[in-house]
């Protein structure tokens, strides 16, 4: 590799003053032809492209991202990762993305800073730790580590959290996944870019999709902002814009684009060290190791492409936190964003082959696929590559709306991130 | 925060007082009995998502509680109109038309 990161190198740069340090990955000039043209670079849309190349040795592939790397919900998202999914699909769909991120830094030779903290699911009610019991008893079915808490062993954990029963849902107990956590979002773009243009991957920034070339039901290519380029098969990995390219083959598809927001705090002193969710008053908090609280809860209700969303809703999620964490009442909020989520019916992912030949969608990871990234791009590598599903994702392809097929993830899965 | 006005309180009012009730104007399969499993499945589930003007419907849940219909744009959040379910419906056609 041209640019091995390790402890050598680092000194070695060091002594020049860190001044020749290389690009992490090239820029070239789009071909005219690729075997494979992914469209965009987020970090689903990287991951492909780096698994096509290094587990099926497909190399002749473009990555065509209309803004910049992580530009998207990549870099936008509160990098919650878990795998304690209720159903059995869904469950073994994230864990395979949980066990690529725990050899990731390693495989990329890149820090993507993948920190097993644990995330807890908080109950408030009697029904939520029904819940929390049966999908704890359904992940340990599926050999995904789940412990249920009581109270007392949160306020252990969580020493800021409020137990008391003065709150309006007082805190009942949790389901915990010791090996969930949170990554460096951009880092994971910037990782898989890095692995993909090593192993021959162009990648093409500035450079927008706007038509697809399909002849006698076959995909030949795509129109980009930048001219045509030919291709044998295209993989659309677009998020919340995934509805506006199946347009472009004349397909619809079972997504609505919503606006859904977060924001972080000023830097603090460390005060906690996991990340908690709740379903019931509808927000989540871990701390980053800029030492911000990073919060964020549920999508705008109206679907919206505008990269922002209504000030009413941050207000409830800012209320949410406070009901949990009384404390944080007084810490002052630095940034606020959104990003688009294409949000699927029931809350599960598509990865399939379309009625049009070549033409593959990775889509509808809605408010929850960052956790996937990895277990996203390798399954659609697999599937782009064999012209077929892997087996862990057979299950979430198109037809199961025709065919009633659901994994209705939909509340089942704690809150939806 | 969007501003939206009921047609039939003829109030703007902020959001907050609506609840979204999804795209406008999905038809229903014509004959249910001949429809098959993906005349169903795209009824049900498929939406058109557009990136720009959208018929919506938005319910008044915290005034007069009646449904309606909105066109808005889904990049600048721009709202051209509302209407009642009825007048919106003759619109939308005219413009599909
Ligand atoms: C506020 C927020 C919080 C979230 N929190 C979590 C969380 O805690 N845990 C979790 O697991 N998930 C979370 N998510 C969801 C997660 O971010 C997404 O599911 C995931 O990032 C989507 O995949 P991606 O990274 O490839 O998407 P993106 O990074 O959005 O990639 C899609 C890319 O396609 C490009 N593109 C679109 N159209 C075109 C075109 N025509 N031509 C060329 N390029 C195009 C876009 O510019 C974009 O870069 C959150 C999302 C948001 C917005
Ligand atoms: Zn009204």
């Amino acid at each position: 590799m041209a640019n091995r990161y390790s402890l050598w190198s680092l000194i070695k740069n060091g002594l020049k003053h860190h001044e020749s340090w290389q690009p992490a990955w090239k820029s070239p000039q789009p071909k005219k032809h690729y075997d494979v043209i992914i469209v965009g670079g987020g970090g689903h849309g990287l991951a492909t492209a780096y698994y096509l190349a290094k587990e099926h040795g497909i190399k002749n592939v473009a990555v065509l991202e209309k803004g910049y790397l992580g530009g998207g919900n990549t870099a936008r998202n509160t990098t919650i990762i878990r795998s304690n999914y209720l159903w059995d699909e869904a469950a073994q769909l994230y864990e395979h993305g949980l066990k690529l991120w725990e050899g990731l830094s390693q495989d990329l030779n890149f820090n993507v800073m993948f920190s097993q903290r644990g995330v807890m699911n908080v109950g408030h009610t009697l029904q939520d730790m029904r819940d929390i019991e049966r999908r704890a008893n359904a992940n340990l079915l599926n050999g995904v580590d789940a412990v249920v808490m009581t109270p007392k062993e949160i306020k252990d954990m969580v020493p800021l959290i409020d137990i008391s029963n003065r709150t309006r849902y007082p805190i009942m107990g949790a389901s915990f996944q010791p090996r969930g956590g949170v990554a460096r979002h951009d880092a994971v773009a910037w990782g898989f870019a890095r692995g993909a243009s090593e192993l021959g991957v162009d990648i093409i920034e500035q450079c927008e999709v706007t038509g697809l070339i399909i002849e006698g039901g076959r995909i030949k290519g795509v129109n980009t902002s930048r001219g045509d380029i030919m291709a044998d098969r295209v993989g659309c990995v677009a998020a919340g814009n995934s509805s506006v390219l199946a347009k472009m083959a004349g397909l619809r598809l079972p997504l609505e684009s919503h606006p859904l927001q977060a924001f972080v705090s000023e830097s603090m002193k460390p005060c906690i060290d996991t990340v908690v969710m709740s379903n019931a008053v509808h927000g989540y908090v871990s701390q980053s190791d800029k030492g911000e609280l990073v919060i964020g809860a549920g999508i705008d209700s109206y679907l919206g492409y505008g990269q922002r969303g209504s000030p009413h809703v941050i207000e409830h999620t800012a209320a949410a936190i406070i009901e949990m964490f009384p404390s944080f009442s007084r810490v002052r909020m630095n940034r606020q964003w959104g990003g688009i989520v294409d949000v699927s019916p029931d809350a599960c992912p598509i990865i399939s082959k379309t009625r049009i030949k070549g033409l593959y969608f990775n889509c509808g990871w809605g408010t929850g696929g960052f956790k996937a990234t990895p277990g996203s791009g390798n399954v659609f590598a697999h599937t782009i590559a064999h012209d077929d599903p892997h087996p862990l994702n057979r299950a979430f392809s198109l037809d199961r709306f025709a065919t009633g097929h659901l994994i209705d993830e939909h509340g089942a899965a704690a809150v939806a991130h | 925060m969007l501003i939206i006005t009921c047609p039939y309180c003829q109030q703007a009012r902020e959001e907050e007082e609506f609840s979204y009730a999804g795209e406008a104007y999905i038809a229903r399969p014509t004959v249910p009995e001949e429809a098959d499993d993906a005349t169903w499945g795209d009824y049900v589930f498929h939406r058109k998502n557009p990136r720009g003007w959208h018929w919506e419907q938005w319910q008044h849940v915290a005034g007069c509680r009646k449904v309606f219909a909105v066109k808005r744009h889904t990049v600048s959040y721009e709202i051209a109109g509302s209407w009642t379910l009825a007048d919106g419906k003759a619109l939308y056609l005219e413009e599909q038309a």
